[in-house]
């Protein structure tokens, strides 16, 4: 479990992230929703221990801050919003940097097929041997997840449940690719692990998220199970933007939705 | 891909597609071949008569053990003159060829090369400092250290360059590469200033032995010169493995490193220290020898990519041979005179690099 208690961030002296409460729950996909500014990366980079913060982060009972990088990076992988490859890696080298801590939690022998194993959860087999630079946004974006997964294979390990921290892992990808990503998190979440995911599209937040945290402006705005949270109301606090939740458009307009996927 | 798995013996890695670590074995492998031979060219050639090969067969092989004929002078020849710089050679392209990979590897861009960036200057400053002011100004110092004062200077030298260097160019865990250049060059230009006013106070001896240090070689080698910076180079150099894993994590940005678990300040300033202290130890006995750095881990990276536990050691090896080679055309091509080695790897150095810039225009984000 991870606990947040009045979690604060101030970068260059103005108060980024103002007094959040927050958990993670094992078992859970708990999504942080909010509009553009609103701190939801930022929190994220206090709770995986990237920037400084005031209050206190908790995670699986020990102060985030008593522990040393290795024993976080057992216990949590965080894919950024975008990761820019300085040397011309290739697609397995790059996976294959998420064991650099040796913790995958799979099967001794397992590891060295991993970073195969992980391109086929993403839907990258074959692309091993292909640069990194050559590929395209949505496609890095997917091996930095397969690198993230080797990190945290096992949902959980020593009896401890591990957490995913994904700052808008599908925001770069299409549809069929969104719903992949999403349920590689949710399967992670049934495994008994942790997902933290911070999402803009909020048809994919309702359908996935156990729990969503809104921002607004640094705050959290609202807590709770999404039919508790995505109302009008809230929609039109936070995002500044009159939207019907629930009403369908007009009848000679489509629309897709991916809760109708099959 | 399956088939390949079920092929390979229990126990061995399987090389799977975009796994380059068997052909960086390979290169390694080759690379210890090449050091070999550059060796022995090295000890066999040079100014004086071909009979030193005899030395050299009958200290590796034995092979003319007993003969009378190997005379005093082929003995004094190989043995205190060519070993000591062959071995000096050996020690500073090696220490030259990993700090390029090092700097490059913690400033993520491969056009960071100590030369380039001023830490070579700075270590210049240090060294030329020691030789001016040594009989005056330093000269409690230069009572304290001895024969350790001229490289510890060439070391502090570099390391206030690379600090300041990283502290300028690096904001919230990112490197900025124009800053850094930029930064370098202005670096460079203090240091070399400083080092000019120094020039100005030296006399006539002083000044001609600066001029030629100034250009770097590996003439002079002696036994004393490698007792006094072997140890740190190689001490430094005995660091890199260490390092290797964390600066493959660096690749993908300092945050992401740490997510990774690499404490990525102590590997910063591991790294930064041990290059200081390999660079200032090269340039306090052989002066400035450019390009070495940058070409050696660059044409490395193209044979078998840029993970840092094969391209550190494949680095020493290539950078030893190469600066073998290069001080091997040095002593021969204008013999019985010699050219200083800075001239030759500046002068083959210096068009590689104009050709890495070629092929990166575009690519390079400034």
């Amino acid at each position: 479990m991870i606990q947040a208690r009045n979690v604060s961030v101030d970068i260059a002296g103005k108060r980024i992230v103002a007094g959040v409460d927050f958990d993670a729950r094992p078992g859970e996909i708990a999504a942080v929703v909010g509009p553009n500014g609103s701190g939801k990366t930022t929190f994220l980079k206090a709770l995986s221990g990237e920037l400084a913060y005031s209050g206190q982060v908790v995670l699986n009972g020990r102060d985030l801050r008593e522990m040393k990088p290795v024993h976080v990076a057992v216990e949590r992988a965080v894919l950024p919003q975008a990761t820019v490859l300085s040397f011309p890696f290739t697609v397995r080298e790059v996976v294959k940097l998420g064991l650099v801590g040796g913790r995958s939690g799979a099967l001794p022998d397992e590891d060295a097929r991993l970073p195969e194993r992980a391109l086929a959860r993403v839907d990258l087999d074959g692309f091993a041997g292909r640069f990194y630079q050559e590929l395209s946004g949505g496609e890095q974006q997917r091996v930095q997840l397969a690198r993230v997964l080797c990190q945290v294979w096992a949902p959980v390990l020593d009896g401890k449940p591990r957490y995913l921290f994904l700052d808008e892992p599908v925001s770069s990808l299409d549809i069929k690719h969104q719903l992949i990503i999403m349920n590689i998190a949710r399967d992670f979440a049934r495994g008994g692990g942790g997902v933290v995911a911070i999402l803009h599209d909020l048809n994919l937040t309702a359908m996935y998220a156990d729990r969503i945290f809104v921002m607004h402006r640094g705050r959290l705005a609202a807590t709770g199970s999404p039919r508790d949270v995505l109302s009008d109301d809230m929609i039109e606090k936070v995002f500044d933007c009159r939207l019907k939740v629930g009403a369908l458009p007009a009848a000679n307009m489509p629309f897709v939705l991916p809760q109708s996927a099959a | 891909m399956a088939q390949q798995s079920i092929a390979a013996p229990a126990g061995v890695m399987m090389a799977g597609e975009g796994d380059r670590s068997a052909r960086a074995r390979l290169i390694m492998g080759l690379s210890c071949v090449v050091l070999a031979l550059a060796v022995f060219l090295s000890l066999t050639s040079g100014a004086s008569d071909a009979s030193a090969i005899k030395v050299v067969g009958d200290w590796l092989f034995g092979a003319n053990r007993g003969d009378v004929v190997l005379d005093a002078r082929d003995r004094l020849i190989v043995y205190d003159i060519r070993l000591p710089r062959v071995m000096l050679g050996m020690l500073i392209g090696a220490a030259l060829a990993v700090s390029g990979a090092v700097m490059q590897g913690l400033f993520r861009n491969p056009l960071a090369d100590p030369g380039l960036i001023g830490v070579s200057a700075g270590s210049s400053l240090g060294a030329v400092a020691v030789i001016v002011l040594g009989a005056t100004l330093l000269a409690p110092l230069t009572a304290l250290f001895g024969a350790l004062t001229l490289p510890l200077a060439a070391f502090c030298g570099g390391l206030t360059v690379t600090l300041v260097l990283y502290g300028v160019a690096t904001r919230h865990g990112r490197t900025s590469v124009a800053t850094m250049l930029l930064a370098g060059i202005a670096l460079a230009a203090l240091a070399m200033a400083l080092t000019g006013i120094l020039i100005f106070m030296a006399d006539d001896r002083q000044l001609r032995d600066l001029t030629f240090w100034s250009l770097g070689s590996l003439a002079g080698a002696t036994w004393q010169k490698i007792g006094s910076v072997g140890p740190i180079i190689v001490a430094a150099l005995a660091v890199t493995p260490f390092l290797a894993r964390g600066l493959n994590a660096l690749a993908l940005g300092e945050a992401t490193a740490g997510h990774l678990g690499i404490p990525v300040q102590r590997l910063k300033y591991t790294a930064i220290i041990g290059v200081s202290a390999a660079v200032g130890a090269s340039v306090a006995v052989s002066g400035g020898i450019g390009f070495v750095g940058i070409v050696v881990p660059h044409l490395l990276r193209l044979l078998i990519g840029p993970d840092n536990r094969y391209l550190l050691p494949a680095s020493a090896l290539l950078g030893a041979s190469l600066l073998l080679l290069a001080d091997a055309v040095a002593r021969t091509i204008v013999a019985p005179a010699e050219l200083p080695i800075g001239i030759v790897t500046a002068i083959s150095g210096a068009p590689f690099f104009l050709w890495i810039l070629l092929r990166k225009r575009g690519v390079i984000d400034l």
